[in-house]
C-alpha cells in the first residue's frame, strides 16, 4: 500500500542484524547518545547550547583540512583543533563581557563553516558535495565504521563518562553557582577546562553520528525533554541520559528499516520526544495548578 | 579572638581604584555591617574579600582560628535571575556546601549528609528537602542558601543584601534568624541598604566611601559626624 512505509519486510530488516557494521552503529550511537546528554546539562542550564553549534562548525573545518591533507583517520588533526576552540569560547563566553561572546561565536562559527568549505574545494575529490554533505549530515559515515573506530569511541566514552561520575557533585555546584563555588576555594577554572575538552571530545565522536550540523540536537534535545518533567538534577541527568540513548537507538533502527539518513533520523526521533515530553509537561502544570 | 584583618585595602578593577584606604577587623562574634552608597565599592569589598579578585593593595589577613577552620568564608550571594528554570531540589543545593571541603571524593559522607540534614532542620527547611528550588517563594529560597552557607564555613558566614527583594514579614523574620545564629556564635558579616537594621543589629559598622572608610563600634558610629549624615539623624 504505502511505499514509504514498506520498504522492507521484517525478516529482511531483521537480517540486517548478521552484519558488523549495524551492531557497531548501534554501540557508538548509544555511546554517542549518552556522552551528550550527560554534558548537555551542563551546558543547557550555563547557557551555553549554542557552544556545541559553534564548536562542530570548527570541528567541520578542521574535517575539511583533513580531507585535504589526505589524512586517513582524521580524528588526529580533528581533535586538537577543537579541544582548543572550546578551551577559547569557553573563556570567553564564561568571563567577560556576555554580548561579547555571544558575537564572537557567531564570527567563529560561521567563519568555519565558510573556510572549512573553501578548502573542501582543493581537496580534488570527485565527490565534493557527498563529501561535504557527509561532514555536515553525518549520512553514512555511521554505517561503515571500522573496528578502530568503535574501540577509540568507546575508550573516549569510557573517559568522559568516567569523569562525569567521579565530578558529579562538582559538575552540580559549578553549574548551579559558579560564584559560590569559586568563594569556597574550588578551582572553578581548572574545572571550566575540563568541561570544555570533554565538550570538544563528545562532539568529535558526535560528528560520526548526526554530522556536524546536527550535533546540538544530541545535546539540547534530552535535556529540554527531561526539564520538562523533572526537577531535580539528579532525575534531570537521568532522564536526559535515558531518552538520549533510546532516541538514538531508535533514530537508528528506523533509518534502517525506512532506508533514511541517520543523523536526521534520530534528531527526528528527539524533536517527537521533546514534543512529547512539553505536552507531558504542560497537562502536569495544569493539573497542578488547578 | 581575631578572625580577619584587613589593612590598607585599595579595591578596583584592572588598576583603577574603586575604593581607598578600607581597613578593619573582624572578630569572633561580630555583627559587622558594610554599608555605603551604590557605586562606593561595597561589591568589589565582597569579591575581593571572598578572593574572587585580589586587592590592588594592602593586606587581607586571616587569623590561624579562621584557616583551622577551613579558612572559608560562608557566602550568601545577592540573588540572580540565572537559577530561575535551574531543576534542583533543596537537598541538592544545601549540600553542595559541602564542596570545596570534599576534595575529590566524588560522593558527600553520611556525617555530611547527616550535617546537612541537621542544618536545614536548624534554618526550618527540613521540610522542603525534597522540592524543586525555583518553586520556593524568596524567604525560603534565602533559607536554603543560607544552610549551603552554613555548611561551608566553620564560623563566618558574608551575607550580601540578604533581605533585598523580600516582603516585610520575611525580611524581619530573615533578621531574626541571622541575629540568632550570631548569638550562637557564628560571626556575621553583612553588605546592606536597610540603615534601620543595621543600627539595630550591628556591633560593628564599616563605611565605605570613595576615597575613604570609616570603621568602628555600632555605637561609636551612630556618635560621628558620618553616621549622622548617612542615618539622617534616625535613631
Amino acid at each position: 500500500m504505502n511505499s514509504f512505509l514498506a520498504v522492507m519486510s521484517f525478516s529482511d530488516f531483521a537480517a540486517f542484524f548478521v552484519y558488523d557494521f549495524v551492531w557497531y552503529a548501534l554501540i557508538v550511537g548509544v555511546l554517542i547518545a549518552l556522552c551528550s546528554s550527560l554534558l548537555g546539562v551542563t551546558l543547557v542550564l550555563k547557557r551555553f547550547s549554542f557552544i556545541g553549534d559553534g564548536l562542530s562548525h570548527v570541528a567541520f573545518g578542521a574535517m575539511a583540512v583533513a580531507a585535504v591533507a589526505g589524512l586517513t583517520n582524521e580524528t588526529w588533526i580533528v581533535l586538537p583543533i577543537t579541544v582548543v576552540a572550546a578551551v577559547l569560547l569557553l573563556r570567553t563566553g564564561g568571563n567577560r563581557a556576555k554580548l561579547n561572546g555571544d558575537a564572537s561565536l557567531a564570527l567563529i562559527s560561521v567563519s568555519a563553516l565558510a573556510l572549512g568549505y573553501l578548502v573542501y574545494n582543493f581537496s580534488g575529490s570527485s565527490n565534493l558535495t557527498g563529501d561535504v554533505c557527509a561532514t555536515l549530515f553525518g549520512s553514512t559515515k555511521i554505517l561503515s565504521l571500522t573496528p578502530l573506530d568503535v574501540g577509540m569511541c568507546i575508550g573516549l566514552s569510557v573517559l568522559v563518562i568516567g569523569l562525569y561520575l567521579l565530578f558529579y557533585n562538582k559538575i552540580f555546584a559549578l553549574t548551579f553557582d559558579e560564584t559560590f563555588a569559586r568563594a569556597t576555594g574550588v578551582k572553578t577554572q581548572a574545572y571550566d577546562l575540563l568541561i570544555a575538552v570533554v565538550i570538544a571530545l563528545v562532539i568529535v565522536l558526535a560528528m560520526n553520528l548526526v554530522g556536524s550540523l546536527l550535533i546540538t540536537a544530541l545535546v539540547i534535545f534530552p535535556v529540554l525533554c527531561a526539564m520538562r518533567v523533572f526537577k531535580s538534577f539528579k532525575r534531570v541527568v537521568f532522564c536526559a541520559a535515558v531518552v538520549s540513548v533510546v532516541c538514538a537507538l531508535a533514530g537508528i533502527l528506523l533509518s534502517i528499516w525506512l532506508e533514511t539518513p541517520v543523523g536526521c533520523t534520530v534528531v527526528a526521533v528527539d524533536l517527537c520526544a521533546f514534543l512529547g515530553f512539553y505536552a507531558v509537561g504542560a497537562v502536569r502544570q495544569k493539573i497542578v495548578s488547578r | 579572638m581575631e578572625l580577619l584583618n584587613c589593612k590598607d585595602l585599595t579595591l578596583g578593577y584592572e588598576g583603577k581604584a574603586v575604593a581607598e584606604h578600607v581597613s578593619f577587623t573582624v572578630s569572633e562574634g561580630d555583627y559587622l555591617c558594610i554599608v555605603g552608597e551604590n557605586g562606593s565599592g561595597k561589591s568589589t569589598l565582597v569579591k575581593t574579600l571572598l578572593g574572587l579578585q585580589p586587592p590592588l593593595s594592602g593586606i587581607i589577613e586571616k587569623s590561624d582560628v579562621l584557616k583551622k577552620a577551613g579558612g572559608v568564608i560562608g557566602y550568601l550571594p545577592q540573588q540572580t535571575p540565572v537559577q530561575r528554570d535551574f531543576p534542583a531540589t533543596v537537598e541538592e543545593i544545601v549540600r553542595s556546601g559541602f564542596l570545596a571541603k570534599s576534595g575529590l571524593r566524588p560522593f558527600y559522607t553520611r556525617a555530611e549528609k547527616q550535617l546537612a540534614a541537621e542544618k536545614m532542620e536548624r534554618l526550618g527547611i527540613s521540610h522542603l528537602a525534597k522540592r524543586c528550588y525555583r518553586e520556593l517563594s524568596g524567604g525560603q529560597q534565602q533559607r536554603v542558601l543560607l544552610a549551603r552557607a552554613l555548611l561551608a564555613t566553620g564560623n563566618l558566614l558574608l551575607l550580601d543584601e540578604p533581605v533585598a527583594g523580600l516582603d516585610p514579614k520575611v525580611t524581619g523574620e530573615m533578621y531574626e534568624l541571622i541575629k540568632t545564629l550570631n548569638r550562637e556564635g557564628v560571626t556575621v558579616i553583612m553588605v546592606s541598604h536597610d540603615i534601620r537594621a543595621v543600627l539595630t543589629f550591628a556591633t560593628h559598622i564599616l563605611h565605605v566611601l570613595h576615597r575613604t572608610a570609616w570603621f568602628g563600634t555600632a555605637e561609636e558610629y551612630a556618635n560621628s559626624d558620618i553616621g549622622r549624615a548617612f542615618t539622617g539623624g534616625e535613631q
